[in-house]
């Protein structure tokens, strides 16, 4: 009980998830038995498609790569109280970034100058077109939240326009793109993967947005402005700076998610880059709960039903929608399930309480008084 | 009290659940049906094809004109397709074609939209070189592009010219609209044949061409039908992936519309007048007939009315015997090869001569395929400032 204490408000969050999941699946199990496909035989070619073999698990992690970049978009701003869902904005001015630096710098640096001198370039954009919205927010007083869309719809729209006018390669006859950056400039596969790199960024800007949120004094001053803004005027920490500075950041994760966009698959900015890997970010940052861990989990899961939706389309010839409806049940029972999580956690904090203080009195032993204040404060 | 009971119950359930998940796991690998007759099939020399689809299957466009050649194909002996829709040209449609050559053992592939070719056929051929890939846009390129690549595509601008001499007739207004989507070779040219058609009836038509930006934008196309037939507008005709909501809009504003990619003759029993049809499962049958037996394939492949690879739909009831007549004979002189759609002397709409007096292009002139003007008596411009 004692080793198990700190693990159980996370077992509590899993095991509800697990009850909505298991719920997600019983609700498509229906679906499909109502639109006449065998319920097992899906599941067992979705499990498959999405880890059945190394092609299917590298399939899904190559998914998962660009939403776990575009989803910190999301979740950063999140832990300080703002809900931002224009990072496709940022995906696509990134990619438009990354590829306007090749064609400035092209021959000027070699091709390992290039390279990050590009990813940089797009990670800057995307960060400054959010902090943007950060700006509006303090400066202006424009909700972050209809700003940030509608800097998505102007980000499109100069997209377009960049791309398909100054910007154009002219021999991009029937698909217009900017120039290509060259295939020396590209951003390779993993080592012995057939992921490109875009996978790394992804998990390692997770794992110092997971740090720098929770495990440091700029993460923790965030927080409390999330928490609650007064009190954090009152201790006068510097609201206007940290607001910027982690939309700076949230947006320069899905700049960064265009240029890998660019410089790993397409080689140019065009406009197949508006796929909506954006707005996928910020499903999986709710769906995570703007969790920087948990959003490692939840894109590769994402991926993995993406990458399966092919497979029961070919199979069991359905529509591609079957896949969407699945997406559908499984999120909407996720974040129904939101509310009881926070209520399972009261109820067996209180359980663990009672139970540890019962047989607390006749060993007064050291070891034990001290976990029964670390089991309820955790 | 009652609350931990609560919880406790709480846990139960998430053992069980638990519990049904683990044993759940080799249920599904027991009586897995779909996955058994994959394995036998890959044992007889049933030859699988993908095909790949940019948007819905039933889109009464672009994508239903090849997923309808598909289910044609589908009846061939000794053939299985498998088919995917909604594939993003993004790593998506990589990994879509690895999974359908990894998972399913596809052994040619028909990747159909446009932006699929370069660079993800070209990456994903390289990779698998027994794999055959044919792509719709016709952009092959011998010296740079992996061999087990072929591409094709047909001249639906006849088919358009021909829309255009029906709508010539048609129109009572002599304004006739074009919504397409972005203003590059292909759709410049259909935009050109169709004007040239009308005006070949009555040479003070115009054709105003209006620009959505992009290949799906239902509401856009909408907003533009409308605002067409407010101006006078009174033949509708497009080049987008899904002409269903442009054909709708102009049935309910009581106005005709010429169809493309496929017949919408459904949408609009009054007012469809005729279309712009393409023919794919004559250029699917003859690659798959010459992959089946291992002869060698044309890379390149083009053709038009006379070789079947477009058609035009039947006509409407609106169309009168004096339009189906020109139509008829224009449509003959083009299966015998002696018309010409583009020919001097040619203006575009800013008057600068794009084709000389006395020059005739072929259809299969390559200078046809970087048009950048539009004719005159097309009211618009291809401009984004290029």
């Amino acid at each position: 009980m004692k080793t198990l204490a700190p693990l159980l408000i996370p077992l509590t969050t899993i095991g509800v998830e697990l009850i909505a999941v298991f719920a997600a699946l019983v609700l498509f199990a229906i679906f499909l038995a109502v639109v006449g496909a065998a319920p097992f035989a899906v599941f067992a070619d979705m499990v498959q498609g999405a880890f059945g073999s190394m092609f299917s698990v590298q399939n899904s992690l190559s998914r998962a790569a660009p939403l776990m970049l575009t989803a910190l978009c999301t979740a950063l701003p999140a832990r300080m109280g703002l809900v931002v869902i224009g990072n496709e904005g940022a995906l696509l001015l990134g990619g438009l970034a990354a590829a306007a630096t090749a064609m400035v710098f092209h021959g000027a640096l070699g091709a390992g100058v290039l390279l990050p001198v590009m990813l940089i370039a797009g990670a800057i954009i995307g960060g400054a077109w959010i902090a943007l919205a950060g700006w509006l927010r303090q400066a202006r007083g424009v909700n972050e939240t209809i700003s940030s869309l509608l800097l998505f719809y102007i980000g499109l729209g100069l997209f377009l326009y960049l791309v398909e006018g100054p910007l154009r390669d002219p021999s991009s006859l029937n698909k217009p793109s900017t120039y290509p950056i060259g295939d020396a400039n590209m951003l390779g596969n993993l080592p012995g993967m057939d992921v490109h790199y875009g996978l790394l960024f992804g998990v390692v800007a997770c794992i110092a947005a997971y740090v720098l949120m929770e495990h440091t004094t700029f993460g923790f001053a965030a927080r409390v402005v999330g928490g609650n803004v007064r009190a954090a005027q009152v201790a006068g920490l510097p609201i206007t700076r940290l607001m910027l500075v982690v939309c700076g950041l949230a947006g320069a994760a899905a700049g960064l998610a265009g240029a890998v966009e660019v410089v790993a698959v397409e080689g140019s900015a065009n406009a197949t880059l508006y796929a909506g890997l954006g707005f996928a970010g910020v499903l999986v940052a709710f769906v995570a709960r703007q969790h920087a861990l948990a959003i490692l989990v939840v894109a590769v899961v994402m991926g993995g039903i993406e990458a399966s939706g092919g497979v029961i389309q070919r199979r069991h010839d359905l529509p591609d929608a079957a896949v969407d409806v699945f997406k559908g049940f499984l999120f909407l029972m996720i974040l129904a399930s939101e509310t009881y999580v926070a209520r399972a956690q009261v109820a067996v904090q209180r359980w663990v309480a009672a139970r540890v203080v019962v047989p607390e009195p006749p060993p007064p032993g050291p070891a034990v008084a001290v976990s029964a204040p670390s089991s309820s404060s955790a | 009290m009652n609350l931990s009971r609560r919880v406790s119950s709480v846990w139960i359930v998430s053992c069980l659940v638990l519990a049904a998940c683990t044993k759940s796991e080799p249920k599904p690998a027991e009586s897995a049906p779909g996955a058994a007759p994959a394995a036998e099939a890959k044992k007889d020399d049933t030859l699988k094809i993908g095909f790949i689809y940019v948007g819905p299957r039933d889109d009464f466009g672009y994508n239903q004109a090849h997923s309808e050649a598909a289910k044609q194909v589908a009846a061939l002996p000794g053939v299985k397709i498998l088919e995917e829709e909604k594939v993003p040209e993004t790593m998506d449609v990589q990994k879509t074609m690895e999974s359908m050559i990894n998972l399913e053992g596809v052994k040619l592939l028909f990747p159909t939209s446009f932006g699929y070719f370069d660079p993800h056929i070209l990456k994903v051929a390289a990779k698998y070189p027994d794999v055959t890939f044919f792509h719709c846009g016709g952009l092959y390129d011998a010296a740079k592009h992996p061999k087990n690549v072929g591409s094709y595509f047909g001249y639906i601008d006849e088919a358009q010219y021909l829309n255009g001499v029906v709508a010539g007739y048609t129109s009572k207004t002599g304004k006739l609209g074009f919504i397409a989507a972005k203003p590059i070779p292909q759709v410049l040219r259909n935009v050109n044949a169709f004007t040239l058609g009308a005006r070949s009836v009555n040479p003070k038509i115009t054709t105003t061409v209006v620009f959505t930006g992009d290949w799906s934008m239902p509401v856009k196309e909408a907003d533009a039908a409308n605002s067409l037939i407010d101006q006078g507008v009174d033949v509708l005709t497009m080049h987008v992936d899904s002409p269903k909501v442009i054909v709708q809009t102009a049935e309910k504003r009581g106005v005709f519309s010429a169809g493309y990619h496929t017949s919408q003759a459904a949408l609009a029993p009054k007012g469809y007048l005729t279309g712009a049809e393409w023919n794919w499962s004559k250029v699917y049958e003859a690659y798959i007939a010459q992959v089946k037996e291992g002869k060698p394939w044309d890379h390149l492949v083009r053709g038009g009315l006379k070789d079947g690879f477009v058609k035009t739909s039947a006509y409407g009831p609106a169309v009168s015997a004096e339009a189906k007549a020109a139509a008829d004979a224009i449509k003959a002189k083009m299966m015998d090869g002696s018309f010409m759609i583009f020919k001097g002397e040619l203006k575009d709409n800013k008057g600068v001569v794009v084709v000389p007096a006395g020059t005739e292009m072929k259809q299969t002139d390559p200078v046809l395929e970087s048009m950048g003007y539009l004719v005159e008596g097309t009211v618009g411009s291809t401009g984004t400032g290029s």
